[in-house]
């Protein structure tokens, strides 16, 4: 008889199913990757499955093992040329792709193998610093699905790779409940173990702390979710919603700046009508500002205000957060306005723009020094505006080095930037003082789920002036131009024509229903997965009565949990198990049946004599008795094993009547 | 009741008595129970978990709740996976089966019969004895035979020694073993040699100065006694063993009748050689289809054909300087 090999150590050469499955595990874990590495990592990749795959249908041999070495030496040379670093997230992801590109190429025995695959387990979770959304965890379960089915197949060899997979499902909706516990129970750390690198959070659209004209336009072309809004009551109408970010004071001529943050300690409020209500869940963008309607009436944990009114969190904003907020729409800001902060609120560069200032010095000369010549000439400017013929566009055309000039005697063509910023400069240069806030404005209800969903796109940048007794007034030249911008949004005021993101057309109903539904399921996915934190934690925990827990109480109910679910597992794996054989419950069977007849076994009799005394007591039924009783010595005590014959005798027991 | 039937339930003490190999060979049926089925992590299984440790980690600075999620589903994986392997070789019932005699320098095989009394089927069970090793699949309700191959070192009874039953199915990051023993034991014929079938020499020492047959007077054999058979013919050895009378039968070399005799051997001859010489001569003299005999200190086979034959002239010298048997199943 041959001897079979030891399976324990598979072949150098693996079967073609085998490579097959592991391949296609390993492309899916790269596949994301694929779209953000520098081309020649991606080409070199191909090259590599390209050799293995060859070397595998011809039956070569591996090259040698000075081969992956030298490899690994070059890829990590051009690493360090490409991203001038071997460390932070991008070198890393790109290392850690090469390295499983190389080991490919010494994969020969069971241990390589699990290198392998465990690094792949690895490139999926590295996908995660960059995408988070539900299509994501969608594909990093196939990834997981088809790599734990390739494992399978190398601890079973003789098996069929569908049977594999569905072993690695079956595994999974095991493991599920397991990881449900795990990820809710399981102590949860605010903020990082260590420093994060540099480029944890490259890559992050939103506003920032400049402006500069055809920035904000950049920025519509975006329908990302900057955060939601849910209301404790009724939303306020869509023209009111200004939700505040960066006020800019610096102007260059060309961009503006947020200067220095000054944080202030004594923060009140001048309310002048009722409080707005609702709790905001911003989108990381990694800034310290938070968003909130006009003027702040709290400021939330690891927060402040700043003399500006903007809130300022202390840490960047690098996960998704979440805050209660109360704000008035209805407010007299005075704070910042000291003689210094006026003074800066006038500031403009020494030259530049001339026609607008040659504008402003007609106004300022026509508005005399009353005491409402602040508003006189705010006026003059807003009726400029009205009936300037200014167009609202998001393609506006490139201004030059009199931006402001360009844009209101010339192109008159412009953003909601261009028009802050040419409102702010007329302001300043006519002498009152004036800034520009940038933020969003707007929103839309999703019908789904009642948040109201503010996204990138609806950027938006508006003018606040000082008018003594007034304080700071909000004024919107964008809307003052083009009413429509701020009464219906966007997509309302741009002309069709306009490149806008697919999403925020209105027209096709069945679009935007779909896009409803997806937001509202992205929304409680943010909610409950990917926000999932520390104070979420607590909060669940608390809904269940365990008011105070540390992470021992957490350990304890994690130990009892699992170890509950464990059991409940074992209970499924097992629980089927017979414990009698088949043979012994068949002949049981028909003892009980001899008995009811009136044949009894008796308790010393063995099955040859049991079978001939039933026989003689029945004798109609003698030959069907005298072949159960053969058939069942031959199974119980025959040499052969014959599973046929357990089915036979099942059935022949079954057929039985005494 | 005594120490020891108390400690037979439990699985460390079982773990003891087969590691340290004070565990007697096992009569009948073998049924893996879970008290001796062990588990422990294999050397990927412990990677693995470290691993898991580094992506909980890297998870938890970068607060990747999909990295949570991701970590946490592999992790209960391998739990559950624990449950599989176990399940995977937990109560298999094992039999002992046929072993045929080998010559020493071969491999026994012995067969175990493997039944499988759960609906789902066992994958990639492996037995390893003795640094061989098979792998094995029983499919539900269902049993099949392993062929366990034992190098056959020397001439004997060759007994089965401990046979380690594992499995790593379905991931490989767990191993769960067993230890079994079914009492079986395997018949070593002696390594037969080289040499060429001999040319016996006369036997003066048998005073056979009549000639029976034709002008030769080798020793060719036994036949039941005749009355007119010479006394001196009667081979009185053999009813000093309390055998009926019987007559030697001599033979002329051309009579294709041998008799392979201990003491023809050169003198100088070890114990081993002399066996392997004249197993290697029942050999030969079986396939040449002869009429053979055999003569060693202690057994004389008498001079017949056909397989049985051979097979019992090889036991004789496969058991020669053998303490009596004690009537241990060969199967």
């Amino acid at each position: 008889m041959e001897l079979r090999r030891i399976m324990a150590h598979p072949p150098d050469k693996l079967s073609r199913a085998q490579v097959l499955c592991l391949f296609a595990g390993l492309l899916l874990a790269l596949a994301p990757h694929a779209g953000r590495l520098p081309w020649w990592v991606n080409s070199w990749v191909a090259c590599m499955f390209a050799w293995r795959i060859l070397l595998a249908l011809y039956d070569r041999n591996l090259p040698h093992r000075l081969w992956p070495i030298l490899f690994s030496l070059g890829g990590v040379i051009a690493v360090a040329l490409t991203y001038r670093t071997i460390f932070g997230r991008d070198a890393g992801v790109t290392l850690l792709v090469l390295l499983m590109s190389l080991k490919l190429l010494e994969m020969k025995r069971l241990r390589d193998i699990f290198v392998v695959v465990f690094l792949a387990y690895f490139l999926a979770l590295t996908n995660f610093f960059y995408s988070q959304t539900i299509p994501t965890a969608g594909l990093m379960l196939a990834t997981v699905l088809t790599l734990t089915a390739s494992l399978v197949g190398f601890n079973n060899p003789q098996g069929a790779v569908t049977g594999n997979f569905r072993t690695a499902g079956v595994l999974l909706v095991q493991a599920s409940p397991i990881m449900l516990l795990l990820f809710f129970l399981f102590p949860r750390v605010p903020g990082p173990l260590w420093g994060l690198p540099q480029d944890a959070f490259a890559g992050i659209t939103g506003l920032t702390d400049t402006m500069t004209p055809g920035m904000l336009s950049n920025l519509s072309q975006s329908d990302a979710i900057a955060f939601r809004a849910r209301f404790d009551g009724q939303p306020p109408a869509r023209r009111l919603l200004y939700w505040r970010g960066p006020v800019l004071w610096d102007f260059d001529g060309r961009t503006w700046r947020m200067g220095n943050v000054r944080l202030n300690n004594n923060y009140t409020v001048d309310a002048r009508g009722p409080a707005v209500d609702y709790q905001v869940t911003l989108e990381p963008h990694n800034r310290n500002w938070l968003f909130a309607l006009d003027i702040p009436g709290r400021i939330p944990p690891n927060a402040r205000a700043t003399h500006d009114y903007q809130l300022w969190s202390l840490p960047p904003v690098r996960s998704r957060m979440r805050y209660d907020m109360r704000s008035y729409l209805s407010y007299r800001a005075s704070a910042g306005s000291d003689r210094r902060d006026l003074a800066a609120a006038v500031a403009l560069p020494q030259a530049g723009n001339p026609r607008s200032r040659e504008l402003a010095r007609q106004w300022r000369s026509k508005a005399g020094e009353g005491p409402d010549r602040n508003i006189e000439l705010v006026r003059q400017a807003i009726s400029f505006f009205r009936t300037g013929g200014y167009e609202y566009t998001l393609t506006p055309p490139l201004l030059g080095v009199h931006s402001v000039d360009e844009f209101l005697f010339e192109t008159r063509q412009g953003f909601c930037e261009h028009f802050a910023s040419a409102f702010v400069f007329l302001m300043r240069a006519s002498g009152v003082p004036a800034r520009v806030v940038t933020g969003y404005q707007g929103g839309e209800v999703n019908p789904v789920d009642g948040y109201l969903e503010v996204r990138q796109a609806d950027a938006h940048a508006w003018a606040e002036v000082w008018l003594g007794d007034e304080g700071w007034t909000r004024v919107d030249p964008t809307a003052t131009a083009v009413p429509i911008r701020v009464d219906a949004g966007i997509a309302a005021a741009v002309p069709r024509s306009s490149a806008l993101p697919l999403l925020l057309r209105a027209d096709a109903e069945w679009l935007r229903a779909l896009r409803n539904n997806w937001s509202a399921l992205a929304n409680q996915w943010n909610q409950w997965v990917l926000g999932y934190n520390f104070d979420r934690q607590r909060e669940m925990l608390s809904f269940f009565g365990m008011r105070s827990v540390d992470w021992r109480t957490l350990a304890a109910l994690l130990l009892w949990t699992i170890g509950g679910v464990i059991g409940l597992t074992a209970l499924w794996l097992f629980g089927r198990i017979q414990r009698s054989d088949p043979v012994q419950r068949a002949w049981l069977a028909f003892c009980a049946k001899l008995a009811r007849a009136g044949v009894a076994k008796r308790p010393a009799e063995g099955p040859l004599d049991y079978g001939t005394r039933a026989s003689g007591q029945l004798p109609a039924r003698a030959e069907t008795i005298s072949a159960i009783t053969q058939l069942y010595l031959e199974l119980r005590y025959g040499k052969v094993a014959q599973p046929a014959g357990v089915a036979r005798l099942r059935n022949m027991v079954r057929a039985f009547i005494p | 009741m005594n120490l020891e039937s108390i400690l037979k339930y439990s699985q460390a003490y079982n773990f003891w008595q087969w590691a340290a190999r004070r565990h007697p060979p096992e009569q009948g049926r073998i049924f893996l129970s879970q008290r001796r089925v062990y588990i422990l992590p294999t050397r990927h299984g412990l990677t693995f978990g470290g691993a898991l440790v580094l992506m909980l980690v890297g998870s938890i600075n970068y607060n990747l709740a999909l990295g949570y999620v991701l970590t946490f589903l592999l992790a209960g994986m391998a739990i559950v996976s624990i449950l599989h392997t176990f399940r995977n070789l937990v109560h298999l019932t094992i039999v002992a089966g046929k072993v045929q005699p080998v010559f020493a320098g071969d491999f026994a095989h012995f067969i175990l019969h493997v039944e499988n009394a759960r609906a789902e089927a066992r994958r990639s069970v492996d037995f390893q004895c003795d640094g061989q090793a098979v792998t094995t699949a029983v499919p539900g309700n269902g049993s099949v035979a392993v062929d366990v191959p034992l190098r056959a070192a020397r001439r004997g009874w060759l007994e089965l020694p401990r046979v380690t039953v594992d499995t790593r199915f379905p991931l490989g990051l767990f191993r769960a073993w067993s230890y079994v023993q079914p009492a079986m034991r395997a018949l070593v014929y002696p390594k037969p040699d080289s040499s060429l079938l001999p040319e016996p020499r006369p036997r003066p020492d048998t005073g056979d100065s009549i000639n029976l047959g034709i002008g030769s007077d080798d020793f060719s054999g036994l036949r039941n006694y005749q009355p007119t058979d010479s006394p001196r013919h009667v081979a009185w050895k053999a009813v000093a063993r309390g055998n009926a009378l019987l007559t030697k039968t001599f033979s002329a070399r051309a009579s294709r009748e041998l008799l392979f005799d201990w003491s023809d051997l050169p003198p100088d001859m070890g114990e081993e050689a002399r066996l392997s010489r004249l197993a290697r001569w029942v050999v030969l003299a079986h396939q040449s289809g002869m009429s053979y005999g055999l003569r060693i200190p202690g057994n004389d086979v008498p001079v017949a054909t056909g397989p049985a034959h051979l097979n019992a002239c090889l036991q004789a010298l496969a058991l020669y300087g053998a303490a009596p048997d004690h009537g241990a199943p060969s199967r």
